[in-house]
This record gives structure tokens, C-alpha cells and sequence, in this order.
């Protein structure tokens, strides 16, 4: 049994919804770099030019490198030999985010009710997903989440006669309405299988995996790379002003389902796809 | 084709801009989103006057991140337009001249614009440290209690823009979509 102080928790996602909105991961940075080298569209490659520079003044100048800072999605992997002591450790998970977006000069950007609409003026609360898996050691994921792209993504519950191409053409059609709207370049999470609500939190997990990594599994490799390369054949490009680079990865997790379902779920994050991850 | 512009937006000026000109703005604008424009459409409504006029006005969809101390301002991005597409019709046929953004807008927008030789412009999104740069300073001027989301007038100096929609009807999303189309 190990026993981890909740305050640590508060601490660590502090510093992670700091650094999460002001940091790129490597990967995204790696692929964005190569993206402005290879834009075929001159205005394509101004903009992914200037995100370039945008980047480099968020983290000289400390500004976020978007000013919507996001709902802060947690993803919190406990050990089930851990005890937390010192209190309750969902409020602890808000206690961070509200002192990493007060102190990170961070916009507060939830409402307490979603009809009524008053700001709650820290940010909280976060949305937190907890996993009890063997071991003793915690792993936090902070993944601060943009609504522009968040408000195209979808759900559908496909039939299984839909079959894959069914999957692939929902997934390019939410890319395509998604459009502009969404801050291409983008990167594209989804959840194949499960039920409603699983594929849903598969296709926002999907985002957190690095986007040079392709899946472990022969055919849903296979469905990214083609994927892909035709949500770049759409012409939407960077900013949505044409171009030939619109997504820079597609990532699919998938899960058993019922033999009546076929659920799918396409969660689009822009490129300021924004995660953070720190084990303790 | 670049341009440098004045704002706020001479009647002339705004007709003469054409969708994929790059423009550099310099002078006054504000921002609102969406709880402003719901105010603002309330206040019309009740008969009320506007906290600005938005005669030849620029209104810019911005809520910014907090300012660290010393700078007038935080991030400073555009948000989707789409979302005051419900809002703005009214405000153009009021006089509003320009409003910057990004995304798609309705086809009523887009009718008001000509209908008013008007200007819709999109900042690149997710840029919004580098666009705090050109913005020099920053004063909440009406509904202070909407946090972010307040109406702030901003003082710009060369803000990087690019006509989406103009007043003789061009879309440039339409059209730069699909020149790079390679779906056959």
C-alpha cells in the first residue's frame, strides 16, 4: 500500500494546466513544423508560419497559445494499492485547476449551468474520467479542451450492416462540417464500438496519444493512413482558407459493442491539441 | 493583395475590400461574443440603446485571456462566428461595418453584408499570443460583469486579417476550398 497526500494531486495538475496551455507536446510540435514545410497553398503556409511564431511567443512571453484555455478534461489512472489521504480527491483535482488557471493568468471559460450561464470564475469544475488499474503508481493526463472544435464534433450510431465504410464516411463527414470551424489543421480522436458514452470518451482519449503513432491493430492502422490522406484530399486546409494540409493525424481507439450497435464517435481538437502527463 | 486600413471602417473602404485580401487594421475596435450579443439583442429589443454605436464599427468575436501585468492584454484569438450569426443581421443593418472572426457564416449574414457594404474578416485561429501583439491596449467599456466575455475597446495597430465575405458576395472559404480540392 502506498499512500499519496491529495495535495500532490492539486500541485501536479497546477503546474500541468499551466504548462499544458503553453506548451505543445513534442509530437505536435514535430508534425506542425513539418505541416508548414509541406503546405502546398502559399496563404496555407503563411498561417502555419505564423503558428509557428504564436508558439514561440507563448512560451517566451508566457501567453497561452490560445486565449480560449479550455475545460480542463483530467484522465486520472490510480493504482489500486494507492490510498489517498488528506481529503477528498475530486476537490483536490479542482483545487488544482482553479489555482493553476488563477495563477496561469488562464481565461475562465466554464458556466455553473448550462441554460443559466454564470461564470463560476475559476474555471472548475474540471471534467474528471478515474481508472483503477493494478500498481501503485498514479498517471495524470491534463488536457485542456478548446470549444470551437469541440462544438463539431458527433455521435453516430451506425447499424452494423454500415459496416467500415459506413465508420469512414461518418468520420469524414463531421471533418467536413467541422470545416473551418474547428482551427484546421486538426487532429482528429475517435471511438469506434462500446456503447454511447464509451466511444464518446475513446474518441477523447484518442487525442492524448501521440500523433506519430499509429495503432497497434493491422486494420485500424490501416483506416488512420487512409483517413487521413483523404481529409487532406478535401481541400479545407490550413485556418480553412484551402489547402492541402487539414488534419494532422487521425486516431482511432476501439472497443467490443453489442451485436445491434455500431457506435461512432469523431471528437475534433484543433491544432493547439493540448495534453499534458505526469506519473507520481 | 495586401492593404493597410483604418478603422473604424469608412463606407468606402469596406466596399472596396475583396474576399483574399490580406489586411492589416490600425485604429478602434471592440470585441463581443456571445453573452454580449444576447445582452445587446435584449437591450434592442426593449427598445434600449446600444453601449456602442455601431455605425462603421468593427466588432471583433474575442473574449481574451487574462493581461500578466504590464501588457494590455492576454491571448487575444478570434472565436467561431458562427455563433453570433443569430445576432448579426441586426447589428449590420444598424451600421456595424466589419466583424472579425472565424468560420463559416449563415447565408443571412452573408446577405446582410451586401445588403450593408459590409466586411467579414478571419483571423488565423489558435494564434492568439501573436495577435495580442498587435493589439496596444485594452479597455472593458460595457458589461464588466460578463468577465471575458465584456465589451473591450481595443486600440490596433496592424491586426493581420483576411477578407472571408464581401459586400459584392464572395465567400473565400467556398473558394479556396475548392481550388485545393483533390477528391475528383
Amino acid at each position: 500500500m502506498r499512500t499519496i497526500d491529495v495535495s500532490e494531486i492539486t500541485k501536479n495538475i497546477k503546474e500541468m494546466c499551466i504548462e499544458a496551455n503553453h506548451f505543445l507536446s513534442e509530437d505536435m510540435e514535430k508534425v506542425l513544423d513539418r505541416a508548414a514545410e509541406q503546405e502546398e497553398s502559399p496563404l496555407g503556409r503563411q498561417i502555419l508560419e505564423q503558428l509557428q511564431e504564436n508558439r514561440k511567443i507563448a512560451g517566451e512571453d508566457m501567453i497561452p497559445i490560445c486565449q480560449d484555455t479550455g475545460m480542463a478534461v483530467i484522465f486520472l489512472e490510480a493504482g489500486q494499492e494507492v490510498h489517498f489521504v488528506g481529503g477528498d480527491l475530486e476537490a483536490a483535482v479542482n483545487e488544482g485547476v482553479r489555482q493553476g488557471y488563477q495563477e496561469g493568468f488562464l481565461r475562465k471559460s466554464v458556466v455553473k449551468d448550462p441554460i443559466q450561464r454564470e461564470n463560476t470564475g475559476d474555471n472548475t469544475p474540471a471534467v474528471l474520467h478515474c481508472r483503477i488499474v493494478p500498481g501503485d503508481q498514479v498517471k495524470i493526463t491534463v488536457a485542456p479542451k478548446g470549444f470551437g472544435s469541440e462544438n463539431m464534433s458527433r455521435v453516430f450510431m451506425l447499424k452494423p450492416a454500415d459496416g467500415i465504410e459506413g465508420v469512414k464516411n461518418a468520420i469524414l463527414t463531421a471533418v467536413k462540417d467541422a470545416g473551418p470551424n474547428a482551427c484546421p489543421p486538426m487532429v482528429v480522436g475517435v471511438g469506434i464500438g462500446g456503447t454511447f458514452e464509451k466511444c464518446a470518451l475513446m474518441a477523447k482519449h484518442a487525442l492524448t496519444r501521440p500523433v506519430d503513432q499509429r495503432s497497434e491493430t493491422p486494420y485500424v492502422r490501416e483506416m488512420e493512413e487512409e483517413l487521413l490522406a483523404k481529409i487532406n484530399a478535401s481541400g479545407i486546409g490550413p485556418g480553412g482558407l484551402g489547402g492541402s494540409v487539414t488534419a494532422l493525424a487521425v486516431n482511432i481507439e476501439t472497443y467490443p459493442t453489442h451485436i445491434a450497435g455500431l457506435p461512432v464517435a469523431v471528437n475534433i481538437c484543433c491544432h493547439v491539441n493540448r495534453h499534458s502527463t505526469r506519473e507520481l | 493583395m495586401d492593404k493597410y486600413i483604418s478603422v473604424p471602417l469608412s463606407d468606402e473602404d469596406a466596399r472596396s475590400l475583396r474576399a483574399g485580401d490580406y489586411v492589416y487594421l490600425t485604429g478602434t475596435i471592440y470585441t463581443a461574443r456571445d453573452a454580449a450579443h444576447k445582452r445587446m439583442q435584449e437591450t434592442l429589443e426593449a427598445g434600449g440603446k446600444l453601449p456602442v454605436d455601431m455605425k462603421n464599427n468593427v466588432i471583433y468575436y474575442m473574449g481574451p485571456s487574462p493581461a500578466r501585468e504590464g501588457r494590455p492584454i492576454g491571448s487575444a484569438g478570434p472565436t467561431t462566428a458562427s455563433r453570433m450569426d443569430k445576432y448579426a443581421p441586426a447589428l449590420l443593418d444598424l451600421g456595424l461595418k466589419g466583424m472579425i472572426g472565424k468560420g463559416k457564416r449563415s447565408q443571412a449574414v452573408k446577405d446582410a453584408i451586401v445588403r450593408n457594404g459590409a466586411v467579414y474578416f478571419a483571423a488565423v485561429g489558435g494564434a492568439g499570443a501573436l495577435l495580442s501583439k498587435a493589439i496596444v491596449k485594452s479597455e472593458v467599456i460595457a458589461y464588466d460583469d460578463l468577465g471575458t466575455e465584456a465589451i473591450r475597446r481595443l486600440e490596433v495597430e496592424n491586426f493581420p486579417v483576411i477578407v472571408v465575405n464581401d459586400c459584392q458576395g464572395n465567400d473565400l472559404y467556398e473558394t479556396a476550398i475548392r481550388a485545393y480540392n483533390r477528391e475528383g
